[in-house]
């Protein structure tokens, strides 16, 4: 016998990423490396442990060996239960039939099952692409508060870019009377995040109604909530104004990365009162050693930094040579940057070899520049010639020859 | 493959460095950046595959538990085996027989209970006051091919009288057994000689009959009642280990061993970069250090979860320091969440966990006399 959970999360982690290219050519974007020593996932992660929520399901599907390596038991998290904690939830084979996550909504009716298991009153939906720290807890009390079937994180955006997203358009005291996806005239600034939380019978009753539906695109936000508004249900928006970035193109994980910058960061991660957990590596302190110039960087564990390194974050393992220098970029796990290279405005994957005297990303000006892409595991050389704004993979190397 | 269950003292050796021991264990002092010393012995026996470990605890050992916690960081919170603190075995009924162990032989009597349960072939022992990265597997094999009733880590090195009165000196012959040995001689020892790592390897029957005829004859030294005595007639051997070995035996020593991991790369390689042999710990998740504008460091051990927006050189940060503007740290060794302000100077200082160094103060030790601050102290 089990004590059953309040709230539940299902944590939609299927995002192929294609705009982030060779980043997740292998790996699922929640799984995509952020900040030195997270992933992606980590952010959505430790806002439930640090809400109070034990139980999450993560819903993957596409390139899901490196997620589910990571997530494992859910240790570094503290989601490792006796009951509850996290667990994986790919597409399964069922009786009579076979499915892939046909759309966000038709993922989370594939697991119906999972979520009657803990008898849960309510159903958080996240989704595994963000980057921000969020008290779901204070949420699910304004749920409450209000009475709502189903409240809708919302973010105030700037009116140009309303028309960016998923709109909705509120009474007074928060309630939503109409949601546009999208629209050209944004009546108002109210951008939902995705981030959804339902009375659970509620929630059923709709994805089992949407399942019915052939012509529905079983998604949250194109089919669920106006079906529930055109019902009259009473849906509320939930007022959110931390940082919360979608890291979905390389010019945003870029950007994010430089949130993480400078005296007053926009983003901190240094508030010890809601700490980022991950899966952390053991690697020996790093090492600065004599010569290396430093500015405005955020370094960790296991590098070796001999050269210079200006408004930007190395990973796990990176060497900078004597010499090298590394400016406004971001550099993943074990990545060598040998000496005399110079690298701006860049992001590398990791294990990959900047070779000598290699000059990525020069030439450009703040504010007028393309980010230039390096996979991972790769060898780049000096007379490869790698344009400022390239995506570079093993294709990419191989043309040039 | 022999099965091994392993065994570190917690305790011994604490009067070396009572600075950092007033309020821990020896097993629990900070070194290299981010480390406990109890990591070294831990690491070691766990890639080693020995995942059954008993920790012998005597006093103070509050920062030991909160430390070692499950297990889990270092893959020993197992079902079966994993890891236990033996914490001192006292009875209700106090009376005189209840006093608190006094030496390496006495502290294992006081485990008889678990001892005599152990069924492993072989018992590796560690004290926590060695720092090395070594093979354990390459010394079991080495005990169980030579049928040996104990096997001595020794390494060679070069000893002046002084230094050799803090060691344990041992001699060995050709063939590797033990023929002779010193504990710490006042005078008189120098030159290349072996001393004793404080790890051996010892079967697991041999020591349960030690332990037996020790409480039955009431022996109280390992030396003086159980090695010395049966030089001749047991079979004692020595295994000499060749890679990074650091003895702390003062706070001096304290201090030139972290400084040594900035001076020599080899020596940062040969604790922390041994191919599947990593060095583990216990996880903060610490956001990565953030160096600020107009900073300067160099030759620098640092560890995640700092700010730095000062000088910092030859010098050994561990988790969460802060480093403030115009602040000079040199030569110095700054414990877990320290906290400078600006226009602070550092020379050759030590600082205990959580100390706090206002804005504006200068305070300089020197190598052979490092100025320490104790935890949580404000100056």
């Amino acid at each position: 016998m089990y004590k059953k959970k309040e709230c539940i999360a299902m944590l939609l982690a299927g995002g192929q990423g294609s705009r982030l290219f060779t980043l997740t050519e292998k790996t699922a974007k929640p799984a995509i490396p952020f900040g030195g020593k997270y992933r992606i996932i980590d952010f959505t992660l430790s806002n439930c442990i640090n809400s109070g929520i034990d139980t999450v399901g993560v819903l993957t599907q596409y390139q899901p060996l490196v997620l589910n390596e990571y997530i494992g038991n859910g240790q570094p998290w503290d989601l490792d239960r006796t009951f509850g904690g996290v667990m994986v939830l790919p597409p399964y084979q069922k009786s009579k039939s076979a499915d892939w996550y046909k759309g966000t909504a038709n993922a989370i009716y594939q697991n119906l099952n999972f979520i009657e298991r803990y008898d849960p009153d309510y159903v958080i939906i996240l989704s595994g692409d963000h980057i921000y720290k969020m008290d779901y807890s204070a949420m699910l009390d304004h749920h409450k508060e209000m009475g709502a079937d189903c409240t809708i994180a919302v973010l105030d955006v700037p009116l140009d870019q309303a028309s960016r997203f998923g709109i909705m358009n509120c009474k007074d005291d928060g309630e939503i009377y109409e949601f546009e996806e999208k629209p050209e005239n944004p009546k108002s600034t109210k951008a939902s995040m995705g981030i959804y939380i339902f009375n659970r019978e509620v929630l059923s009753k709709y994805l089992i109604e949407d399942e019915a539906d052939p012509d529905s695109s079983n998604d949250f936000g194109k089919n669920i909530i106006p079906a529930m508004l055109n019902d009259g249900r009473t849906l509320y928006a939930y007022e959110f104004s931390g940082y919360w970035k979608d890291v979905g193109t390389i010019p945003s994980l870029w950007e994010a990365h430089m949130d993480l910058l400078g005296e007053e960061p926009v983003f901190n991660l240094y508030d010890s009162t809601r700490r980022i957990f991950s899966r952390s590596e053991s690697r020996p302190p790093h090492y600065i050693g004599e010569g290396a110039v430093l500015t405005n960087s955020m370094i960790s564990e296991g590098c070796e930094v001999y050269g210079t390194v200006i408004n930007s974050v190395l990973f796990g393992g990176v060497y900078v040579a004597p010499g090298a220098v590394v400016r406004d970029s971001v550099i993943m796990s074990d990545t060598q940057v040998l000496e005399g290279a110079e690298i701006d405005y860049s992001i590398i994957d990791s294990d990959t070899v900047i070779g000598k005297d290699v000059k990525l990303g020069g030439g450009q000006k703040p504010g007028k520049f393309k980010i230039t892409l390096i996979g991972g595991g790769l060898n780049i050389r000096a007379d490869d010639n790698i344009p400022a704004g390239s995506m570079v993979n093993e294709a990419f190397l191989a043309k040039q020859k | 493959m022999a099965t091994a269950n392993g065994i570190i003292f917690s305790n011994i050796h604490d009067k070396s460095i009572p600075e950092l021991t007033r309020k821990r264990t020896m097993a629990s002092i900070p070194f290299g950046c981010k480390y406990r010393l109890i990591d070294f012995a831990l690491s070691n026996m766990v890639n080693s595959d020995i995942t059954n470990v008993s920790v012998i605890t005597h006093y103070n050992y509050q920062s030991l538990i909160d430390h070692v916690g499950s297990g889990k960081d270092w893959d020993i919170a197992r079902r079966s085996g994993g890891i236990k603190i033996l914490t001192p075995y006292i009875t209700s009924f106090a009376n005189v027989s209840n006093a608190l162990y006094n030496s390496r032989l006495e502290a294992l009597m006081s485990i008889n209970y678990s001892l005599s349960r152990f069924t492993s072939d072989v018992i590796v022992f560690s004290d926590c006051d060695v720092i090395c990265n070594i093979d354990l597997n390459e010394m079991i094999n080495d005990h169980i091919k030579n049928d040996a009733d104990i096997t001595f880590a020794v390494k060679t090195v070069e000893l002046t009288e002084a230094e050799a009165s803090k060691n344990l000196i041992m001699t060995s012959d050709e063939s590797g057994r033990l023929v002779e040995f010193a504990a710490y001689p006042k005078q008189g020892v120098s030159g290349k000689k072996d001393i004793h790592l404080n790890i051996f390897v010892a079967s697991t029957r041999y020591i349960q009959n030690v332990v037996n005829d020790a409480i039955a004859h009431g022996y109280k030294s390992f030396n003086r009642d159980v090695i010395g005595p049966n030089l001749n007639k047991c079979n004692f051997r020595t295994y000499k280990y060749d890679g990074y070995f650091a003895s702390l035996t003062s706070l001096q020593s304290f201090f030139a061993h972290n400084m040594e991991l900035l001076n020599n790369p080899d020596i940062r390689d040969g604790l922390f970069g041994q191919k599947n042999r990593p060095v583990y710990t216990k996880v903060r998740n610490s956001a990565p250090t953030k160096y600020g504008e107009g900073c300067t460091v160099k030759n620098s051990l640092i560890a995640d979860g700092c700010v730095i927006e000062g000088n910092v050189e030859n010098s050994i940060l561990f988790r969460g320091v802060k480093v403030g503007h115009n602040t000079t740290v040199k030569n110095s060794i700054l414990f877990q969440d320290t906290v400078t302000g600006e226009n602070v100077f550092l020379n050759c200082v030590i600082t205990d966990k959580n100390a706090v160094i206002r804005d504006d103060r200068i305070l300089s030790g020197h190598e052979t006399l490092p100025f320490f601050i104790e935890k949580g102290k404000m100056i």
